[in-house]
This record gives C-alpha cells, sequence and structure tokens, in this order.
C-alpha cells in the first residue's frame, strides 16, 4: 500500500512516498522523517511523485513532520508530486504553505 | 399532510405577527412613557422575528424513512469523553460502546489522566488515551483538545464521539453509518435523552422540542448541527477541517507578524538594551530577514519559505554572534591560564564550544530573549504553530461549544449533515439547580462566542437557509434582555398607572390575540404532544444566566477576558449553597410583580387606574409569575428517584440505564449542547 524510502542527495535527504498516503499508512512516514533527523540531517525534501493517493490524514501527517524538522532547525520541503496530490494540496489551500516544487533543492542547501 | 398543516400555520404565524408589530410600530406607542414604550416594543419585534426564523426551521422539517443499510468493512472509532466524572460512570458507557454490534474499537479519552481509570478501561477490554507531553505548558482547549489528541493517535475512518455518561444502544452505529453512503455527508447526529429525569422534569432537562421539530427542521436545510455527543463524524472531513483552518490561521498570523516586524524592530532599537553595539546589530539583521521574507512572500513564494528564510537568517546571525562572544571569552580563558601556566587541551575546549553555541543561540537565552516583542514577531513567523501543542487542530478551539462551532464550519465547506431522529443513547441529566444553572450559562456562553467570533450571517460558504439556522440559535439567547422588559411592562402600569401603549382598544385586541392564538398553534402542532411547556418557562425564568452569557462572553470575545463560569460541581451539593442566592434576581422580580399585583387593585378601587388597564396587567403579571414559578419546582428538587418514578413507559426506554450508582453519580459532566433546548419558543407571553 505504502513504501516510504530515504535517499541520502548532496546537502539534503529525500524521502520518497509510493502507494497511498492515508490514515493507515502515516505512521511510516513519520518514522522515516524522525529517523532522518535523529541521524542528524536538517534539509528534508519529499518526494510525492508516486504518491497515487493522499487524504488529509496524510496532509496533516505531512504538517507535522514539517513542525518537527523546524524544531530541529532545518526545513522540509515538497519536491515532485502527483495530479492527486497536486490537488488535495490546492484543495485544502496547503499549497499556500508548502508549495510543491518540481526542482531539486540542493542548491539552497 | 401533517407538513402541510405546519407549514400553513407557521405562514400565518408570521403575517399574523408582521400584522401585530407593524401597528405596534406605527399606530400605537406611547411616546409619553418612551422609556418603557420603546423597550416593550423591541423587545416585542425581537419576539416576532424569533417566531418568523422558528417557523422558516420547521418549513423543511425533514421526515426521513428508514437509514440506509449500513455497508460492513468501515472502520470507527468510538471516543468516550471524560474529565472528571466517577469511573463507574465512564465504565458502564465503555461497557456498553463495547457491545455495540458493529465492529468498531471503543476509546476511553481520560483528561483527567487517572491510572486507575486506565486500569480499569483496559481490564474490560476498551482502550485508554490521555494527553501526551506536547500539551504541557498549551492551552488545553477543554473537550475539543481531548478530541484532537485522540484524532492524532487514531485512524479510523468513522468517530462516534459519547459523552462519560451517554450509554449507547448496541445498534446505534448500524442505524447511522448508513447515511455515510452518500459521500458528501460529514456528521450524523441523533438525540440526546436523559434517563434520569422524572416525568414533570423539574430542571427542564429533555429538550423534545429541540431534538425533534428543531433539528428535523435544521436538517431540511442541510444545517443540523452536531450536538457534542451521540454524533457520528467523518474523520476526512474533520481533518479537511483542521487543515484549511491551520492554512488560514498560519497565513493570518505570519502575514500580520511581517507587517508589523519591521516597526517592532525599529521600535525595539530605541530601547536601552539596543545600545550595546552587538544587539543593535542583530537587530538589524532581524530587520534585514522580515524585509526579505516580506519580499519572498510577494515574489509568490509560499509561506514554508518565506518563514524559513526569516528563521534561518535570524539564527546564524545569533549564531554568528554567540560564537564571537564565546570565541572571545575562551581567548581570554586561554589567556589567563597561559599566564597562569594551567595546561589546557584544545580538543575538549573545541567541542564544549560548540555546545555552548547551541544552547546560548536557543531563542531565549540568546541576546533576542531580552526583546521580547521581537521575539514574539519572530515566534509568529512560522508554521509550527507554536503556541499550540498540535498545529493541526480538526475541532474548532474558538469557543467552549466546540460542536456548533465545528459543524458551521464543515456546512460551510460544503460538507452536509443528518439528524437521526431516533433515541440510541441515554444519558444523565444534572440533579440539582446549582449544576443545571452552570450547565445552561456554559451551552449560552459558548454560542454567543461563536455569535461573536464567527458569525453565520457573514461566514463564507454557507447557504443563506443555513446561516439563519444557525443565528437562529444564537438569537434566542438574547431573551434574557427581552424577559426584563416584559417583566416590567405590568409593573409600570400597576405602580404608576403608566401604558407602554397609546390605548387598549379593540384594535390592540384584533392584532395581538390572533397573533398569539396562531403563534400557540404552530408550536402545540410542530411539538406533536411534546412537553414543550418547561422549556417556554425556562427560556424566561433563566434570564439572569442569558444576559449573563452574553456579556461575559461578549467581554472575553472582545476585551479577552475569561468567560470565569464555575466548574460544573461534582455531585450534589447537599444543602450546601441555598437557592435563594443562585435565583434572588427572579424572587425579587416575583416579589415586585406579586406587591405591584396588589398595589394596581388598591389604585384602581381608589380610582386611580382603569379596569381594563389594571385587569390585563394583572393577568400579564400573573403569566410572569407562571413562568418564573418553574425556579421553585427546581430548587426543591432533590435528585432523581428511580423507585417513585416507577413509569412503565420511562423503564423501557432506560433499560441500559439499569446500574442505579449510576443515577446518583450523574453530574460533572463535562458538556456544550445546543442552545434552543430551553430558549427557542417564548414568544409568546408579551402580556
Amino acid at each position: 500500500m505504502i513504501a516510504v524510502s530515504v535517499e541520502e542527495r548532496e546537502g539534503y535527504s529525500e524521502i520518497v512516498v509510493k502507494g497511498r498516503l492515508t490514515m493507515t499508512g502515516v505512521g511510516h512516514l513519520k518514522s522515516a522523517v524522525a529517523d532522518v533527523i535523529a541521524r542528524g540531517h536538517r534539509l528534508l525534501v519529499l518526494n510525492l511523485r508516486e504518491t497515487e493517493f493522499m487524504d488529509s490524514s496524510g496532509l496533516g501527517a505531512i504538517v507535522g513532520c514539517l513542525k518537527v524538522a523546524r524544531e530541529a532547525g532545518g526545513d522540509l520541503r515538497l519536491g515532485h508530486v502527483s495530479e492527486r496530490v497536486g490537488a488535495v494540496l490546492k484543495r485544502t489551500s496547503m499549497d499556500k504553505v508548502l508549495a510543491p516544487n518540481g526542482a531539486d533543492l540542493g542548491d539552497d542547501a | 399532510m401533517t407538513r402541510l398543516v405546519l407549514r400553513v400555520l407557521a405562514a400565518l404565524s408570521v403575517i399574523a405577527g408582521l400584522n401585530y408589530i407593524v401597528w405596534r410600530w406605527t399606530s400605537s406607542l406611547n411616546w409619553g412613557a418612551w422609556w418603557i414604550a420603546v423597550p416593550l416594543v423591541i423587545a416585542e419585534t425581537y419576539s416576532i422575528i424569533d417566531v418568523i426564523l422558528f417557523s422558516l426551521t420547521i418549513w423543511r422539517m425533514s421526515e426521513r424513512d428508514k437509514p440506509p443499510h449500513a455497508p460492513s468493512g468501515l472502520t470507527v472509532d468510538v471516543f468516550i469523553t471524560t474529565y472528571n466524572e466517577d469511573p463507574e460512570l465512564v465504565l458502564a458507557t465503555a461497557e456498553a460502546a463495547l457491545a455495540m454490534r458493529y465492529p468498531h474499537t471503543t476509546w476511553v479519552l481520560d483528561d483527567g489522566s487517572r491510572p486507575e481509570l486506565r486500569a480499569a478501561v483496559e481490564r474490560i477490554g476498551a482502550r485508554y488515551l490521555s494527553r501526551g507531553e506536547e500539551w504541557v505548558g498549551k492551552p488545553r482547549h477543554a473537550k475539543a483538545g481531548n478530541l484532537n489528541n485522540a484524532l492524532q493517535e487514531t485512524q479510523g475512518e468513522f468517530i462516534l464521539i459519547l459523552d462519560a455518561d451517554q450509554v449507547p444502544y448496541p445498534e446505534l452505529l448500524d442505524r447511522t453509518l448508513g447515511y455515510f453512503n452518500d459521500r458528501r455527508v460529514a456528521l450524523v447526529q441523533t438525540p440526546q435523552y436523559f434517563g434520569n429525569v422524572p416525568e414533570n422534569d423539574p430542571l427542564g432537562s429533555q429538550a423534545p422540542l429541540f431534538y425533534g421539530p428543531i433539528q428535523q427542521g435544521k436538517d431540511g436545510w442541510n444545517a443540523a448541527f452536531f450536538c457534542g455527543s451521540n454524533a457520528i463524524l467523518r474523520r476526512e472531513a474533520l481533518m479537511q477541517l483542521g487543515l484549511t483552518n491551520y492554512v488560514s490561521d498560519t497565513e493570518r498570523r505570519v502575514r500580520r507578524a511581517l507587517a508589523v516586524g519591521s516597526r517592532v524592530v525599529r521600535r525595539a532599537r530605541r530601547r536601552p538594551e539596543a545600545r550595546d553595539p552587538r544587539v543593535a546589530s542583530l537587530l538589524e539583521s532581524v530587520e534585514r530577514a522580515i524585509a526579505e521574507g516580506t519580499g519572498r512572500l510577494k515574489a509568490g513564494g509560499s509561506i514554508g519559505e518565506a518563514t524559513y528564510t526569516v528563521q534561518s537568517q535570524v539564527d546564524s546571525a545569533v549564531r554568528e554572534l554567540v560564537a564571537g562572544d564565546l570565541a572571545r571569552m575562551t581567548g581570554d580563558l586561554a589567556a589567563i591560564r597561559t599566564e597562569l601556566g594551567v595546561e589546557d587541551d584544545p580538543g575538549e575546549d573545541l567541542e564544549g564550544l560548540d555546545t555552548a553555541v547551541d544552547r546560548l543561540a536557543a531563542r531565549d537565552l540568546s541576546p533576542l530573549g531580552a526583546l521580547e516583542s521581537v521575539k514574539a514577531v519572530l515566534d509568529a513567523v512560522s508554521v509550527e504553530r507554536l503556541h499550540e501543542a498540535q498545529p493541526v487542530m480538526p475541532l474548532s478551539t474558538i469557543s467552549v461549544t466546540e460542536d456548533m462551532s465545528t459543524s458551521m464550519r464543515l456546512h460551510a465547506s460544503g460538507w452536509r449533515s443528518v439528524y437521526h431522529h431516533e433515541i440510541l443513547a441515554v444519558g444523565l441529566a444534572p440533579e440539582d439547580l446549582p449544576s443545571m444553572l452552570t450547565q445552561r450559562m456554559r451551552w449560552a456562553q459558548g454560542t454567543v462566542q461563536v455569535m461573536l467570533r464567527e458569525s453565520p450571517l457573514t461566514m463564507r460558504g454557507l447557504s443563506w437557509g443555513q446561516r439563519l439556522m444557525y443565528f437562529n440559535t444564537m438569537w434566542s439567547y438574547l431573551s434574557g434582555f427581552a424577559a426584563v422588559v416584559y417583566f416590567a411592562g405590568p409593573l409600570a402600569y400597576l405602580l404608576f398607572g403608566i401604558l407602554p401603549v397609546t390605548a387598549l382598544s379593540p384594535d390592540f385586541f384584533a392584532r395581538f390575540i390572533p397573533f398569539m392564538v396562531l403563534n400557540q398553534l404552530m408550536f402545540a402542532w410542530a411539538g406533536r404532544g411534546a412537553k414543550t411547556w418547561r422549556g417556554q418557562q425556562y427560556s424566561l425564568a433563566l434570564f439572569p444566566t442569558w444576559i449573563r452569557a452574553c456579556t461575559t462572553a461578549a467581554a472575553n470575545v472582545w476585551f479577552g477576558r475569561p468567560l470565569g463560569f464555575a466548574v460544573t460541581p461534582k455531585a450534589r451539593q447537599e444543602g450546601g449553597v441555598s437557592p435563594l442566592r443562585l435565583v434572588w434576581p427572579q424572587a425579587l422580580m416575583a416579589a415586585l410583580l406579586v406587591a405591584a399585583s396588589i398595589i394596581g387593585i388598591i389604585r384602581w378601587v381608589i380610582g386611580a387606574s382603569q379596569g381594563l388597564g389594571t385587569l390585563v396587567n394583572i393577568v400579564w403579571a400573573v403569566f410572569d409569575l407562571v413562568l418564573l414559578s418553574v425556579l421553585v419546582g427546581a430548587a426543591k428538587y432533590r435528585g432523581y428517584d428511580a423507585v417513585a418514578e416507577a413509569d412503565p413507559e420511562a423503564s423501557s426506554v432506560t433499560q441500559n440505564d439499569a446500574s442505579p450508582a449510576r443515577k446518583s453519580a450523574s453530574l460533572g459532566k463535562q458538556d456544550a449542547y445546543p442552545g434552543e433546548k430551553n430558549a427557542v419558543s417564548h414568544t409568546k407571553e408579551e402580556r
């Protein structure tokens, strides 16, 4: 249903979510983020290009992860998003807070 | 057919009401006694508007057929909220909840964090939740916070919310989940019914008019609202609400902080602390960061980007400064050590330095910590909602009646609600006057808070029907002010011979009597034999409560004053507070009305006033006294006695409410409920 993997890039960690990011799967995302932060990484990019579906609980978890990253002195950003995810971001106007960004964000780091 | 009759009665009441009130304003005002004439006609207008809103409500009274079949495979969490209720009471509810037939998970949400309750809950096979560490030092938001915390910890698609005393029937979920087949439905509310209330309902606990025609009428307008318990909610809808609210709140806060930010910094630079050149240069960096963050937003950047820009720039400036300080200090230290000839290990020092920078750069300890205003601005330029335990809060926290506010927001974002008119849970009502008064005060305060904070009249996304349905509930809580005028009316005539109308002419009776009769008929027909009289009495008799609720809620919303209501007493107070101390305004009013009636008769006997005026005003005073008399029974009420109430009908409904311990352990219930139960139908008492 959901697969979360982490890839180390130059200057940031990319968290790739594949499948369905819903209330039953948010635990995977949260623990992946907690792990990355515990390992001392500060800049996280969430890749949702292959996220087929996301509900409001999934998006709520992303906000929680953003808070965790900020409190650790870092940041969490959205990289590529699928069309479905983009629609959810628009509907809740979350794109005002977290805008998806197709480009690599490594240069900011 | 029933509905047709109701509509005819409603239309006729409105027409008769308008006919009366227009005549009152245009042709009957006694300007010579404007100080009573004008308040009276305003009070009457208030009441007519209430009748119009009620007519509008029942115009669309829904008559739903059998509920749709509940599909299998839905995931459901049952939340039983408790704060300080007797564990025995909570457990009885939890056991009944576990016994519900549709598969679900039962959770007890204990805001009292009681270890013994946890053990007992887990023993019977339910699950237990209390607030985590993140809530320490943050606003708890009472019941709304308790529910939000649980939403964070659980996963079910649907949530049934039960107050600690609301014992559900086994079929509750089967009867209600089917409504969610319509994917737009976010809420199904069922009635709240109380098992510990005697036939004559001395405290006016049952609300047959509210959990009946009023909610059914609101349902017809897609405005049936959430009443805090006995309701099923769709998690997706709640989460969506939490997110949209998070976004709008964050956006508002960040934009405001950025807008005032540079002004705050400039002011801070004139303070004595800023004479320190290090602080001055830091403030300069802060100002630059704020300017850049503002620029990012203007250039179409997201709030996430803008806040990160500001925070990271300020943080690095602070770190630079602190590191410089420390380096200087370490340098001095090293010089001293060399002078003293002490050995030193540079490696260790370097590591210590890093930690020290981290620690000192934390916002509280850095030089910025001294400049509260600047620190407040920087805290606000964030996406973490630092002042709250949770960034996303699905249930509204703007009022002590989170239920009404939440459902209004749900409706505004396009969700639908259902009122299912079938008793599916039995609860416990307060059993004494002080608890009842506290509870009503709270409902009223909460409703007025919502009205003033997020008025339905201006909320975007609501239809006009929905706006008026919510507004009606809020409007009904203004009845306290009208009540005072209705008491003053007969006093003015009986004591001083002053009549607020120009004449008690046939013109007056020809307009007033048809309105009164039609209005009573409409309520009787809508109530379908339910006992709505208690509610009518309380809507006037509790006038001091309603007035205080309005004034305290307004002071809270406009001036940030605490609401200051007492905590609901946990157990019946045996001979504690004298009831007279709680209802002295009403007692005083009653005494005045009796005295005025006697004086009025004397004045008539000696020829100081007319017979008709005296008669009409004495009838009016007696009517007021009958309304107030409800409090005599309430003050004398000594709690529910199940044996004395051996009414076969009542016991058949309360079958689940068997444990005698529960009956006495009823109070201290945290609650937040619909206003109109007592305040809706008070339009018929104007003389």
